[in-house]
This record gives structure tokens, C-alpha cells and sequence, in this order.
């Protein structure tokens, strides 16, 4: 008997059917991938196996025995475990008092730690997950986080383990120690879910993977049978080619960076010393773990914070203090890591985000002060036709688009200006294949116009295929930059761990 | 129970939601009504005629409502950059102190100067008390709902001692009350009967002034954006601290006109109790109009008609004028549940 079945699962969102009539059954010891692109429907799925959602037809069994729908708490007493993207633990609490929480009474007054210790040292040991007790949450790494969310899970005797994008915050060593853990656990008979939309990761460590496409299931294959390509077409339905580098020469520099440190709200700087430099006809990448000083980096260069110390030169013109308004007149183009939160004003028109960064230009407005409104209505137009923008035309609300096509509306407006320096942060994530292949595009026809663009990503996989130098980012630190091809992705994550900063130090003393 | 946004919001469904709450709110009204021992269906016949039944009653629900407009106006726009300004009152009170500091002898010039002259002082006085506060907001993050809303007992008190001490006028036998202002300076009745005063004009056209700049001006985008995400609005390179300083000025501006409308206007000088909480109950006004500019002007009046209507209905059947107060806060209440309503539905589950 399969340890979990889920049967004619379907779930409305008003008019979207996000998950359609899925059946899915896993056995015991079996890790079953759920491959999809965002907005398949898996995270979805997920939530209504742990209760989040209630499915509006279809049941779910666990071993055999019909699970209540719409209760965490009878899917956690059934056996499953959830281990969310965004890790639910508290940051001021222990160890052991982060994976006992919810486990006791509210109404109990004694609490049982030395027994909950007792079991905790015993789990750590039988899986292999070493996790000190009584350190402070707030104190570990991601990776180390995210092995107390899984002996959280273990703590509430759960059987079947679900993971929702589990290496998306990891380095690639975390990644790989994640995957022995799995094995190590499901070699004592638990069977595990995990959600991705990286191939290697699926093909390398899953049994079966099921793959969605726009909420329904359309394909569930054994890996052994599978390879990358057939994969990718099934998810994405159809043979999309993503854009390759054409070789070019790199001109004079566009942007640098000299010594740039900004200072945080602790007396820690969030950037130390960077160095860096973009030239014409180039992208330079920098790769690294999520919050390592990326955004930071990003909010500098688009205007929104202040080095404390070293200097700017943009397109020859030094600078020190710069606002988003003189970083726009300068002619850069900036795609933000956050499209709809900080791209685009949802409630407002098409047409209203299409002018934002624009409003005083002549073309825009009269005396600097009333807005033209037929000629913002025009420029819309012209760049909704320019760069596909799906929508009902530029009186449209911005926050009904879908995300490839706010972020398509975002570069329409980064790129119609023709920027000679493109700050381009995660422009591709979260979106499907085709929309990832006309973002790539676009920027590539940005870098042979002559434009530097620097890309910020969390993928490495799309970092070595689509730049021409990549540069590591580990705690506020930058690394030197290095040609594709030049280290293994083993090297580089190491440097993800922060391995050049030690080198970075002594060379430092050296001199 | 969840709840859950509409695809679509049907036009009856957004048009009717006001009329629905208004009725609502009359009907939950009754039951006070009824509890306090008065007929019901006379009480509200008396309520519609105090408000709008006869030619004095109409006047005197449209000179009660030009004040609110302003107040209704500055809370308005305010709220649409998020930036809660709950001080419309005391900036009211300032814009009267400018108005009669400039208006009761210091200055004389014809009335075609001299009223736009102390529209414009007023206006000033009550950005200027803003300053402060948005100050405070934009650099230090003090919730300006907080210093708003004391600021207004900190400048009733100033106008308390004002009036009690050095700028007591010595003919008003005794009373609290400023030197009244000059003949140039009074705003002239529209009628020869009744107190209806030229503050209308100014109200109305300020309800037109700022419908444009929110409409048609960058600085009306600035407003809107900042309000909307002031983080989306900080990466296209509007500042939005700049915008939130702005907006408090013409908040603080509108609300001081207010102040001077009634002050030359309606009474001729300045007293304690110039406003009865005009500045708070153009929160409402401002709610009631969604934060639009032009609804604002029905919005006053409705609220004003209720407050005039009532007031007259408490004396004919003998309940408390209070029920005004209740019937305000209810409408203002059954308009946004109404709106929510329309945007929003309830799903139950099964």
C-alpha cells in the first residue's frame, strides 16, 4: 500500500485552476521529485497536502486512512513534515526549544526538555543531521537551519517529508550534504517529496519525478529513464532555446566600483571594499548564497543607498553620493530583484509605470509639471508592442499581468532609453522558460548595442552559461572576478562559502 | 470564513454600495431611535427636512459643509500619500489665528486683496504647523498619526490663552473671543437672507484645484506613487520624502483655509469654539469620498445635512443631538464595509 495517495486533487483560485485533477502516489523509502515552472501549481499542491488549502475535489490517504482536509494539525499527526522554502524557525529561541515549540500543550505548565533532549540527541545521531541543541537559531547557517526545520519534522514522528525548493538558499556543497541526508533517511523507510525546478538536482537524487504544467500533471517517469532535455520539454511544453553569448571583445569600462563600503545598522558593514568593473559589450556575473550583500549592492546602484566610503565612476563621471533620479538621468537601466514590489506600482495603469522613471522629460510632461498624458499613453503603446507585453492595453492595472509580463514591462522601460550600464538583479527568476529566453535575449541585444550589464544571481547555472565573468559575493565581500571556464563549480563553491576572503586578508597583510 | 477578491467589480455593485450603506446605517440608527422613545419614521421625515426641506435649511447644510470640504479635501490628500494627517483640526485653528492675527487691523487693503491675501496666510500657518511633525516622519520615523493628533490640544490650548490673555478683545464684555476682522477681510454672504458666505467659491474651487494636480501633475503622480509603494516610487527616482513634505503642506494649507473661512466668513472673529471638530470629522468626509477629491464636496454635505437635519430633529421629538454623532460614524463605517463588499465577497466554507 502506498504510504500517500492523493487522488482527483482540485483546487480553484477564482477562475485559475491551479491544481487540475492531480493524482499522485508515493511509496514508502521513495523520493519523488515535483517538477514544474513557477506557477505549475506544485507549492500549491503542497499546501493542501499539509492543510493549508482545502482541495475543492479530491482526497488524500495516508496509509490508507483518510486525512482530514484543511487541518496542519491533523497532516502533522498523520506523518508529514513540511520543510518550507522560507524556514519557520525563531531566531531567538534554541535549537531544542525551536523543534519542541507546538509539540506541548499550551495549557501545560511543565515542560519535558530533558526527555525532548533525549530524543533529539538520539534522532541527530540515527540520521546523521549533528545540530547542537542549544545553540542560538539566529546564530547558524542556512544550511544548518534548515537541518533543525527537517529534525523539527523528524521530532513530530513524520513519515513522509516534504521539501519546497530546498537547495534554493544552499551553496552547492550544502546542496550535496542535503542530498546524503535524504538518502540517510529515506534508507530508514521515510519517503520524501521535493519540489524543484533544477533538473541536475532531480536526476542526481530523485526515484520518480512528476511533473506539472499549468496545475495538471503531464507526465510521471522514472529518473532512471529520464534525461535533461525530455525533462525540460515536458515541463515546459515545447522546445524553447535559450540564447547563447556570442563572443565579443569588451571595451572601455562602463562602470566601477573603487572601494565601495556601506555601512549597516550594526557596526558590521554590509559592504567591505569592493572592487569591480564593467565593461562595454560584457556582462560580469556575481554569483553567491542569498543575502550575502547582493541587494545592498543593487540598492547602491540603482541610487537607493549611500557608500560610506570609496567612490563611483559611472560612464567617466566620478561620483560618491548619487540619488535614483541623477542614476536614471545618467542613462542606466536598472531591473529590480523584487518585479512587483519594487518594479512596478501594481495599482497603478500600464501606462503610469511605463513614465515613472521618466515623468520630467520633455516627451512626458510640460513645464516640468503637467503630465501629457496622450503622449505617456503613445510611449506605452509603442513599447507594449516593442516588447510583447501581453496585457488590454496601457490603461490596463499593472498588478493583473502576469510576472513575465511585468517583467517585461520593467525592461521595456530599463531599455528603451538604450543604457550604456544595465544593473539587471534576478531578472529571469520565477519566470517560464519562454519569458526567461526573451529577458536573456533582450539583454544580450543590450550587450552587443555596447551596453555593460552587471547580473545578479542565486542560479548558478544561468551565471556560467550567460556571462562573460562572474565575481563572488560572501558576507559584504566581493571576490575578484574570473573568466567562465576558468574554475570548476566545485572552486566556486567554495568561494560561496567565503574561501577568498581568508586570501583576500592575508594578502592584505602582505603588503 | 474567507475572504476572497471578485474578478470583476460590477458597476450597480460600486454604484449602489453608498446608497446601500446609507440605508443600513438609518436602519441600525432606528433602533436607537426607537430606544429613546421616538417615532421612527416622523423622526427621520424631520431629519430629511432639517437638512434640506426648506430654503433656510439648504443654506444652513451648505454653510456647515464648507469647512468639511476643506478639512475633507486636506485629509484627502494626505491619506493618499499615506501620510496620516489627524491634525486637520488644530492646522484649522492656525489658519483662524493667521486670519485674525493679519485680518483684525495689522493689514488693510481692498477686499479683492484682502481676502485672498488671508486665504493665503492662512493656508501657510497651517502647513507651517506641519512641518514638525512630517519632519519628524521623514527623518526619524515618528508616527505622525501620534504627533498630528496632540499637536491639535497643544494649539487648542495656545488659542485658549491667546484668547483669554493678550489677544482678548476688550468690547467682548468679558468673553473669550479675538478682535473681530475688518470689514475688507469678511468673506460676503451669497444671499441677503441666511449665512451661507463666499467660502463656498474658495471650497469648491480648491476641491476642483487639487482634483487637477492629483489628475493631471507630476507632483499629483509623486502623491499617488508615494502612497501606493513608497519603495517601487523610491527605485523610479521620485523622493519620496520630498513628496510626503509636500503633501503635508498642502494637507496643512487646505485645513488652514478651513480656518479662515470660518473666521471671516461665518462669525467675523476668532473663538474657542470655532470648530466643532470640523477637523475630525473631515477624516470622514474624506473616507466617505474614498479619498477623491470632487466626492469630497457631496461627501461634506451629506455629512453636514446630517448634522444639521439631526440637530433639528432633537429638538422637535426630543432626543439627544448626539444621535447626529452616531449617525455619522455609522455611515462613515457602513460606506467602507459597503466598499469592501463590492471590491471583496465572503466564502464560506463548507
Amino acid at each position: 500500500m502506498p504510504v500517500l495517495e492523493l487522488s482527483h486533487i482540485t483546487k480553484r483560485f477564482g477562475a485559475l485552476v491551479a491544481n487540475d485533477d492531480i493524482s499522485l502516489s508515493l511509496e514508502e523509502g521513495e523520493v519523488l521529485a515535483l517538477l514544474g515552472e513557477n506557477g505549475a501549481g506544485k507549492t500549491t499542491l503542497m499546501n493542501i497536502l499539509f492543510g493549508h488549502y482545502v482541495a475543492d475535489e479530491g482526497e488524500i490517504r495516508i496509509a490508507g486512512e483518510r486525512l482530514v482536509p484543511g487541518q496542519p494539525e491533523a497532516a502533522i499527526a498523520a506523518g508529514i513534515g513540511m520543510v518550507h522554502q522560507h524556514f519557520t524557525l525563531a531566531d531567538n529561541l534554541s535549537v531544542l526549544e525551536n523543534i519542541i515549540l507546538g509539540t506541548q500543550s499550551l495549557w501545560s505548565l511543565k515542560s519535558n526538555m530533558t526527555q525532548a533532549r533525549a530524543k533529539l540527541v538520539q534522532m541527530s545521531e540515527e540520521f546523521g543531521l549533528i545540530a547542537d541543541p542549544d545553540a542560538e537559531v539566529g546564530t547558524l547557517s542556512v544550511g544548518e537551519k534548515q537541518r533543525v526545520e527537517i529534525l523539527k519534522a523528524l521530532y513530530r514522528d513524520a513519515k513522509i517529508l516534504i521539501l519546497d525548493e530546498p537547495t534554493a538558499v544552499l551553496t552547492p556543497q550544502e546542496s550535496d550534504d542535503l542530498f546524503v541526508t535524504l538518502k540517510s533517511l529515506t534508507a530508514k523507510g521515510l519517503a520524501i517529496i521535493f519540489i524543484s525546478h533544477k533538473l541536475h538536482e532531480i536526476l542526481a537524487n530523485a526515484d520518480r519525478v512528476a511533473v506539472l504544467r499549468r496545475g495538471a500533471i503531464v507526465a510521471t517517469v522514472d529518473v532512471k529513464d529520464a534525461d535533461r532535455n525530455s525533462l525540460a520539454e515536458t515541463m515546459v511544453g515545447e522546445k524553447v532555446v535559450r540564447p547563447k553569448l556570442t563572443a565579443f571583445s569588451p571595451g572601455k569600462p562602463v562602470l566601477t566600483l573603487n572601494q565601495i563600503c556601506v555601512a549597516g545598522p550594526s557596526a558590521e558593514p554590509l559592504l567591505k571594499d569592493i572592487d569591480m568593473s564593467v565593461r562595454e559589450h560584457e556582462i560580469l556575473g556575481i554569483a553567491g548564497v542569498a543575502g550575502n550583500g547582493q541587494s545592498v549592492l543593487a540598492d547602491l546602484l540603482s541610487g537607493l543607498v549611500d557608500a560610506e566610503a570609496g567612490w563611483v565612476e559611472l560612464l567617466g563621471e566620478k561620483m560618491q553620493k548619487f540619488s535614483a533620479a541623477q542614476i536614471i538621468e545618467k542613462g542606466v537601466g536598472r531591473i529590480p530583484e523584487n518585479r512587483n514590489t519594487t518594479g512596478v506600482i501594481g495599482e497603478m495603469a500600464i501606462w503610469e509605470n511605463v513614465i515613472s522613471e521618466s515623468l520630467r522629460s520633455e516627451n512626458i510632461s510640460k513645464f516640468n509639471s503637467i503630465i501629457s498624458k496622450p503622449n505617456a499613453i503613445k510611449q506605452a503603446e509603442l513599447l507594449i508592442k516593442q516588447f510583447d507585453v501581453r496585457c488590454d492595453g496601457p490603461l490596463a492595472q499593472t498588478g493583473l499581468l502576469s510576472g513575465g509580463n511585468i517583467q517585461k514591462l520593467i525592461l521595456a522601460r530599463a531599455l528603451s532609453a538604450e543604457p550604456k550600464f544595465i544593473l539587471a538583479n534576478q531578472p529571469v527568476r520565477g519566470l517560464d522558460e519562454g519569458a526567461i529566453a526573451y529577458v536573456q535575449t533582450q539583454l544580450l541585444a543590450a550587450r552587443e548595442r555596447g551596453a555593460g550589464i552587471l547580473l545578479i544571481s542565486e542560479d548558478l547555472d544561468e551565471l556560467l552559461s550567460f556571462c562573460d565573468r562572474v565575481a563572488v559575493m560572501c558576507d559584504g565581500h566581493l571576490s575578484p572576478s574570473f573568466e567562465i571556464g576558468s574554475k570548476t563549480i566545485a572552486e566556486i563553491g567554495l568561494m560561496m562559502a567565503g574561501d577568498f576572503i581568508q586570501e583576500q586578508r592575508s594578502m592584505a597583510n602582505a603588503n | 470564513m474567507q475572504i476572497e477578491p471578485r474578478e470583476h467589480m460590477s458597476a450597480w455593485r460600486v454604484g449602489f454600495a453608498p446608497v446601500f450603506a446609507v440605508f443600513a446605517t438609518l436602519a441600525i440608527c432606528a433602533v436607537l431611535i426607537v430606544w429613546a422613545g421616538a417615532p421612527v419614521i416622523e423622526s427621520y421625515q424631520l431629519l430629511f427636512k432639517g437638512a434640506v426641506g426648506s430654503r433656510f435649511a439648504l443654506n444652513e447644510t451648505i454653510t456647515r459643509s464648507i469647512p468639511l470640504i476643506f478639512t475633507g479635501l486636506a485629509v484627502a490628500v494626505a491619506f493618499k500619500a499615506k501620510f496620516y494627517n489627524i491634525g486637520a483640526e488644530g492646522q484649522l485653528y492656525c489658519g483662524a489665528l493667521a486670519a485674525t492675527y493679519f485680518g483684525s487691523g495689522l493689514v488693510t487693503l481692498p477686499p479683492v486683496l484682502m481676502i485672498p491675501f488671508l486665504m493665503l496666510v492662512g493656508a501657510i500657518a497651517g502647513g507651517v504647523i506641519l512641518i514638525l511633525p512630517v519632519l519628524l516622519k521623514t527623518h526619524m520615523k515618528v508616527d505622525e498619526v501620534v504627533t498630528t493628533l496632540l499637536l491639535n490640544f497643544i494649539i487648542l490650548l495656545f488659542v485658549s490663552y491667546l484668547l483669554e490673555g493678550p489677544w482678548k478683545d476688550p468690547m467682548s464684555m468679558g468673553w473669550p473671543q479675538a478682535k473681530s476682522v475688518i470689514d475688507e477681510g469678511i468673506l460676503p454672504p451669497l444671499f441677503a437672507k441666511g449665512r451661507l458666505h463666499m467660502g463656498l467659491y474658495f471650497a469648491l474651487g480648491a476641491a476642483f484645484l487639487v482634483w487637477a494636480l492629483m489628475r493631471f501633475t507630476i507632483w499629483g503622480y509623486e502623491i499617488k506613487a508615494a502612497g501606493l509603494n513608497a519603495i517601487a516610487a523610491a527605485f523610479s527616482g521620485i523622493n519620496v520624502n520630498k513628496t510626503i513634505i509636500r503633501t503635508a503642506m498642502i494637507s496643512g494649507g487646505l485645513a488652514g483655509m478651513a480656518g479662515v473661512s470660518e473666521v471671516a466668513g461665518l462669525k467675523g472673529y476668532l473663538t474657542l469654539d470655532l470648530s466643532p471638530g470640523f477637523g475630525y470629522t473631515g477624516i470622514a468626509v474624506a473616507m466617505l469620498a474614498r479619498l477623491h477629491p470632487l466626492a469630497v464636496v457631496p461627501a461634506a454635505l451629506f455629512l453636514s445635512g446630517i448634522y444639521v437635519g439631526s440637530g433639528s430633529m432633537s429638538r422637535a421629538v426630543n432626543i439627544p443631538a448626539y444621535i447626529s454623532d452616531v449617525i455619522v460614524g455609522m455611515s462613515v463605517l457602513a460606506i467602507l464595509v459597503a466598499v469592501m463588499f463590492s471590491q471583496y465577497r465572503i466564502k464560506w466554507r463548507s
